[in-house]
């Protein structure tokens, strides 16, 4: 790109910037603040919110400054008096059209749309009321997913990331003028259209138009029930983002706080989903081995590349869009999917307790959670193997309830069983996490080496491009692996749908040369899933990556295959990786979606 | 002594535009571009951009391919110019567009024709068949298509248009960039009015001089007006620029003309006791032909209610002011004439109206407040009783 | 294959799978059929890679690409100031008495549909109002009956 300067005044402060910045960006530079609605760093630009408007000297109309590249001796004001009655004006419209149920509304607190009705002190806004009744219901088919349209400002951000970053498109602007909206194809409920259930809209809503189906309550009423035995799994990447939600900085490990909290909820054991993805890897490594096996020995045909099947939004998106590729898919359910199984059976035995009265919590970065708990398949014990998913939101929400004190609260580790876990389970939390750690002990198996990079950590796979590809040579292997002998081990990996579809449409086309690939929905992998803190961009995923890999860091034990717990799980009850058992609980089929 | 309205027939008048086109080509690109700059020509739809510096601008883009559109989006209330003209000369407007392509280098052309004149399909693609042959006789390589609306008034505005050929909703987009340099499908594209394309062409036949000694300094040469409402001559007529409102209602009015409403829905209505001091034209109100006239026994609440409501469905929708300004509007004076708001709160909304000027994102919303201020200043009365 | 499915087919292969053909392509099968049907916009969307919220969310942006069923005859009176003020109100009504229907709604032999439209730019010989593509410019209560009278014989 051009490296052109142009210089500027903003607010009569001199500035010179990179041709093409915008003007919001210019006056960041100048810590100048500009409010935004639309506007999301994730997303491209939109500029039809116009609460971002500026004067310019000379200019007849009022720019937004997110819209706007900046241009020579142009001269700015951000808080000029005419800006300040258009802006006044614009958040007045737009809470006139807002169903402003403040003290009853989930988002309250977390609203931006409130936050700047308060920053320009609208009180009792002049403007006639324009909510309509029929969009007060809200859309609660969703298992993940609530809608509802009468909080809806109509800014898009929903509709662009689910078409920009998901290429999922569930969502659109429809109709136009007084009756625009945002919506399905044919105003469908989200249950019956293409959505994944990924949760990217709600992380970007600036209000409550979309949030997480919430279950705080029935969290509560299964605690406080006597005769139910609860207990709580937490995935990899709510140890890191929990904090947010104290405001503490994003990143910050939180883990044995996190634990401690839970136990003062009330739960009555405290278990680690990433216990569950030290297994995912023994049985995904395994499956892979297998084909690899299967292709290279038998002359098989085997549906390589294999693809992860930990991220359910990514599984669903797969089912809609490329169903013709299911075979691809590892057959393993998600750590949170093969947690629950095992909590009834296994840990039930151990722990004496009737599986009837126990009910499986799961805390998840992840709105999919949800919907995957309640997929007809997931009932492997017998029972419904995970009762209820909640978000890291709403941990928080639950923790704030509570009135514990988050940030004094003493360190506490995990109960086991079900509570151990290793640094590569860790790191399932991260995009490219779920292939470090599956190198991590595939290659070791393989050759009995650890894999050849400093410390274990493999950092090609690591870090934020949409699609990473690397590729470890596999030598001096064991003898019963020989025909890996030289083998150049392809894989890729892919965060954000809209970069899983460029791999997809690679491997569709015959063109896709890799092994294995990691998918995950969300961008930046779970870090930045759906049921994370709020907001989210590239530089908070980062910090929260960041932690994540120093967590993985400080773990004495950093190979799934090295968890004690998985030793034992294999030696007592499942007996081997893909055995009967790991069929019956831990595997599962996909089935085909209608795209259309 | 004023002027008398002059009636002109630039427009309607058969030519022979093969031999324009013939004797254009023989020049360069700069000098025609050159002479309709030196003309004074302004866009036609009502917006009034000078046309010769679009197409300057669009020739001065370096790109694999450019774009000619005609802007046959005909949906401003009031007007109907255009169709009359796609009627009885579409062959000077194909010859516009031509013109148009030899200037700034493209070798495709469209015509966005508002889906309420579908009936007028057949008959352009006789014109068109029959202009592609003559056209490749005179070795120009030059081609038109036409693109359909389907009932979207925003779609008139240029950016709207493109989003609405690309196969998308028709939404404007952020300017910069403008379509000159980044068009339809990201091309360097010029988007004319149908009648700014005959003018053009009229120019290229004829020179500049005699279109800029019409008119006056601004306002440049004649104009297609689309006269509706209380007059006994409705219709369509090519006047000479430069006139008053006054000697405008002493020709169509019908003796008892209490307001014009110039521009159509996002023009300004003029009452009687300014007619005499209102001249038609960038220096005074501009239009892109429409003249309704409203006699006495009209009421001005009614009609300020019909143009609120039309603006309130056809706002694209995206952006906050037009979305939510429009209903604010028009519920705004239900409510006051039902005594629910007092007679103040339509200085709210006035106040409303200015912000909507000049934050919406695009013309439409921006030029909703002209008919809205202008009809409260006149008619206040009216509004509130 | 469903004859929709086979029109869709035969349009997106007349004009391309671009996205620049979504428009043509939304237009012809309003034209075959009255309306954009469900089934017709997941097999546009289909032929044209889009998912199915952004088929209907174009389509619903634009008056004439209706997503509900409509009749044969779509009569659309204008009812934008001139054609208000010159009667376009008795003009509905007389239609809607005709035809035993109100405005939006459909005849149940599904051969007419009464609507409303902006300007559809005939101000000067108001009212008027299209049938299907034909325009009838300066009806009165009497033209109207005589030219529906016409459209119920056509069959």
């Amino acid at each position: 790109m051009s490296k052109y300067k142009v210089n500027l005044k903003i607010n009569n402060i001199p500035i010179s910037v990179d041709e093409g910045t915008t003007i919001l960006d210019a006056a960041r530079e100048l810590n100048f603040k500009i409010p935004t609605l639309c506007h999301h760093d994730d997303l491209c630009v939109a500029g039809n919110c116009r609460v971002c408007v500026v004067e310019q000297k000379g200019a007849r109309l009022l720019p937004a400054s997110c819209a706007t590249p900046v241009s020579e001796g142009m001269e700015i004001q951000t808080n000029s008096l005419k800006v300040r009655q258009a802006r006044k004006h614009i958040v007045e419209l737009l809470l006139s059209e807002h169903n402003a149920d403040c003290t009853k509304c989930f988002k309250s607190g977390y609203c931006e749309l409130q936050d700047m009705s308060n920053d320009y002190r609208i009180g009792d806004h002049v403007f006639l009321d324009l909510v309509k009744e029929e969009d007060k219901v809200v859309d609660i088919s969703s298992p993940s997913i609530e809608k509802d349209d009468s909080k809806c400002i109509r800014c898009q951000r929903c509709v662009r990331t689910c078409s920009s970053l998901q290429y999922v498109s569930a969502l659109a602007v429809t109709h136009k003028g007084n009756e625009m909206r945002i919506s399905t194809f044919m105003d469908k409920p989200m249950n019956d259209v293409v959505c994944t259930a990924c949760g990217q809209c709600i992380n970007r809503c600036p209000t409550a138009a979309l949030t997480e189906r919430n279950y705080i309550d029935e969290v509560f009423d299964a605690i406080y029930d006597p005769s139910k035995f609860v207990v709580v799994q937490t995935a990899p990447a709510t140890r890191v983002a929990i904090g947010e939600e104290f405001g503490m900085e994003p990143g910050s490990r939180v883990t044995g706080k996190m634990v401690a909290a839970l136990r003062r909820l009330g739960f009555d054991k405290v278990l680690d989903t990433d216990f569950t993805a030290d297994l995912t890897i023994m049985e995904e490594g395994t499956e892979l081995l297998v084909r690899l096996k299967d292709a290279l020995v038998e002359g098989k045909e085997v549906a390589l590349p294999m693809l992860t099947s930990c991220s359910p939004g990514w599984i669903k998106f797969q089912e809609h869009l490329y169903p013709d590729l299911l075979d691809n898919l590892s057959t393993c359910k998600s750590p949170q999917q093969m947690f629950g199984p095992l909590a009834k059976t296994y840990y039930a035995e151990k722990v004496n307790k009737n599986p009837a009265d126990m009910v499986v919590v799961s805390i998840m970065p992840c709105t999919a959670k949800k919907f995957e708990a309640e997929r007809p398949e997931m009932r492997g014990s017998g029972y419904k193997d995970v009762d209820y998913v909640l978000t890291t939101r709403e941990l928080g929400r639950m923790i704030h309830q509570a009135g514990i004190d988050f940030e004094k609260l003493e360190d506490e580790k995990y109960d086991s069983i079900l509570g151990e876990s290793t640094g590569a389970a860790v790191i399932f939390g991260s995009t490219g996490g779920v292939m470090e750690a599956a190198l991590r002990t595939a290659y070791e198996l393989v050759t009995g080496r650890e894999v050849p990079f400093t410390n274990l950590n493999i950092k090609p796979v690591r870090g934020m491009e949409g699609v990473k590809e690397a590729s470890v040579k596999i030598k001096d292997v064991k003898p019963e692996w020989s025909f890996l002998e030289g083998v150049e081990l392809n894989v890729a990996i892919a965060h954000g749908l809209a970069n899983a579809k460029i791999l997809m449409d690679k491997i569709r086309a015959g063109e896709a040369n890799h092994h294995f690939i990691e998918i995950m929905a969300c961008p930046s992998g779970c870090i930045g899933g759906g049921g994370q803190p709020m907001p989210t961009n590239m530089e908070i995923r980062k910090k929260r990556a960041a932690g994540i890999y120093e967590e993985d860091e400080a773990m004495t034990v950093r190979k799934s295959h090295e968890n004690p717990e998985v030793t034992e799980i294999y030696q007592s009850f499942l007996h081997e990786p893909l055995g009967h058992k790991s069929h019956d609980l831990l595997h599962t089929h996909y089935y085909p979606r209608k795209r259309h | 002594m004023e002027k008398q309205i002059k009636k002109v027939d630039l427009i309607f008048g058969k030519v022979d535009h093969l031999a324009i086109l013939d004797a254009c080509f023989k020049r360069t690109r700069d000098e025609i571009i050159l002479d309709v700059i030196d003309s004074g020509l302004r866009g036609r739809g009502g917006a009034g951009f000078p046309t010769g510096l679009k197409w300057k601008f669009a020739k001065n883009e370096e790109a694999d391919q450019k774009y000619v559109i005609c802007n046959a989006d005909e949906g401003e209330p009031g007007t109907f110019k255009d169709r009359e003209i796609l009627t009885q000369v579409p062959e000077k407007v194909l010859a516009g567009m031509a013109l148009c392509g030899y200037c700034i280098g493209a070798s495709e052309g469209y015509i966005y024709l508002r889906g309420e004149y579908n009936f007028l399909l057949p008959p352009l693609y006789k014109a068109i068949d029959e202009f592609h042959q003559k056209l490749k006789k005179m070795n120009f390589d030059f081609t038109i298509r036409i693109c359909s609306g389907s009932g979207a008034y925003v779609c008139g505005e240029e950016t709207a248009l493109m989003e609405s050929m690309e196969g998308r909703r028709g939404e404007p987009r952020n300017k910069p960039p403008f379509p000159t340099s980044e068009g339809f499908l990201g091309k360097p594209t010029s988007v004319n009015n149908v009648e700014t394309l005959v003018f053009a062409l009229m120019i290229g036949q004829e020179g500049p001089t005699k279109f800029k000694e019409m008119g006056t300094f601004d306002s440049r040469g004649s104009k297609v007006f689309s006269v509706s409402g209380d007059t006994p001559n409705p219709g369509i007529y090519e006047l000479e620029l430069g006139m008053t409102l006054e000697q405008f209602v002493e020709e169509f009015g019908d003796g008892d003309t209490k307001a014009v409403q110039v521009g159509g829905a996002s023009g300004f209505c003029v009452s009687r006791k300014d007619f005499k001091s209102t001249l038609i034209g960038f220096e005074g109100i501009p239009t892109g032909g429409s003249m309704m006239l409203f006699n006495s026994s009209r009421s001005m609440y009614n009609i300020l209610n019909d143009y609120l409501e039309f603006m309130e469905e056809e706002s694209c929708g995206q952006c906050t002011p037009c979305r939510v300004g429009c209903q604010q509007l028009l519920k705004g004076i239900e409510a006051v004439k039902k005594g629910i708001k007092p007679p103040s709160y339509l200085e709210d909304l006035q106040k409303l109206s200015d912000t909507m000027r000049i934050a919406s994102k695009c013309g439409l919303g921006q030029s909703v407040p002209n008919p809205f201020n202008s009809i409260i200043n006149n008619f206040r009365e009216e509004i509130i009783y | 294959m469903t004859k929709i499915k086979e029109l869709v087919k035969e349009q997106a292969e007349k004009h391309g799978r671009a996205r620049t053909s979504l428009m043509p392509i939304l237009q012809e099968v309003v034209r075959s059929e009255n309306y954009l049907s469900e089934e017709a916009m997941e097999a546009i969307a289909e032929e044209l890679d889009l998912s199915t919220a952004d088929v209907f969310g174009t389509a619903s942006f634009y008056t004439f690409l209706d997503t509900v069923p409509r009749g044969k005859y779509v009569i659309r009176v204008c009812k934008t100031i001139t054609c208000h003020m010159k009667g376009k109100d008795e003009i509905i009504r007389t239609i809607s008495d005709m035809l035993k229907i109100k405005l939006g709604e459909t005849t149940t032999d599904k051969k007419f549909s009464l609507l409303q439209a902006n300007c559809l730019g005939w101000c000067h010989k108001g009212p008027v109002m299209l049938i299907n593509d034909e325009v009838y410019p300066e009806i009165t209560p009497e033209k109207v009956t005589e030219i529906v009278n016409q459209y119920l014989k056509k069959g």
